[in-house]
């Protein structure tokens, strides 16, 4: 049952990004490009899921298990550290320099041809150097 | 600044936006787990060889949102996108987010949709974080480099 509720989620997810239009790269730089031709949607995108997410996710912080019955993962970190805002820079850095941030690029994985595949490579070559890292 | 009026979608991406939230609320009260990508994928690939359930729900989610154009062309045809990046800034650029997703612990789902949607800290100043550094790298790109 989790399983396909997983699977259920991970499609919602990729059809609101569709949807959104945040699955072209091109609208997200758009709206990263304060100082050319901004393009706000992707403001209306976050303001949307929050919006739907934020009862939901009230819901959830008060109960210790899910209506499945599977224990409730929420982060305990709250801890604003520089490993913290050091990685979220990087991944801006990153984000901004393709427009992709990992839901798109792989909601582009088997239609969009060579160029997400690359980035898709690459972003999971650095997850891999990442935990190489932690490991050392 | 100027608004790109002609390519703004208020209301696609309003409904889109929602569908994002609806999926991270289905992943959250149905499964206990938060929607971020970046840890559902980077989870796999932990060294840690931790518990086996871990795995199947990671995979079940990934496979929903990798087949999600499928699904999506059934109905619609898909829309156009434009990528401009070249393939070896795409590799650059897929390094950066895949360390820095990593080592910020979250992206623009977990702490940006689903962190901002706890009323979490800690995700709004990532949130602020990545996108102050996505408004810097596209002014230098777009306004100092070319």
């Amino acid at each position: 049952m989790t399983f396909l509720f997983a699977a259920l989620a991970g499609l919602l997810f990729g059809i609101g990004l569709i949807v959104s239009g945040m699955s072209d790269p091109s609208k997200v730089l758009g709206f990263l490009d304060l100082a050319g031709s901004w393009n706000p949607s992707l403001a209306l995108v976050m303001a949307g899921a929050t919006g739907v997410g934020l009862l939901p996710f009230t819901l959830a912080r008060k109960r210790g298990r899910s209506l499945l019955g599977a224990p409730m993962m929420l982060p305990l970190t709250t801890e604003v550290d520089r490993r913290l805002v050091g990685g979220a820079l990087l991944f801006g850095v990153g984000w901004g320099l393709a427009g992709y941030c990992p839901g798109p690029a792989l909601v582009s994985l088997l239609t969009g041809g060579l160029k997400p595949l690359l980035f898709c490579a690459a972003m999971v070559a650095g997850m891999g150097i990442y935990e190489w890292l932690e490991k050392r | 600044m100027t608004i790109a009026w002609d390519l703004f979608t208020p209301w696609a991406s309003l409904l889109g936006g929602a569908l994002i939230g609806l999926a991270a609320a289905v992943l959250v009260l149905m499964n206990g787990r938060i929607a971020g990508i970046s840890g559902i994928l980077g989870g796999l690939l932990r060294a840690v060889p931790g518990v086996a359930g871990e795995r199947g729900w990671r995979l079940a989610f990934l496979a929903g949102l990798i087949g999600a154009p499928l699904v999506y062309g059934l109905v619609h045809p898909l829309p156009q996108v434009q990528v401009d990046a070249g393939y070896p800034m795409l590799i650059v650029a897929g390094l950066a987010v895949g360390i820095g997703t990593r080592y910020g612990a979250g992206c623009t789902s977990g702490h940006g949709v689903c962190g901002l949607s706890r009323l979490s800290l800690r995700s709004l100043v990532a949130t602020m974080a990545f996108m102050l550094a996505g408004f810097v790298t596209v002014f230098v790109m777009r306004h100092l480099v070319q």
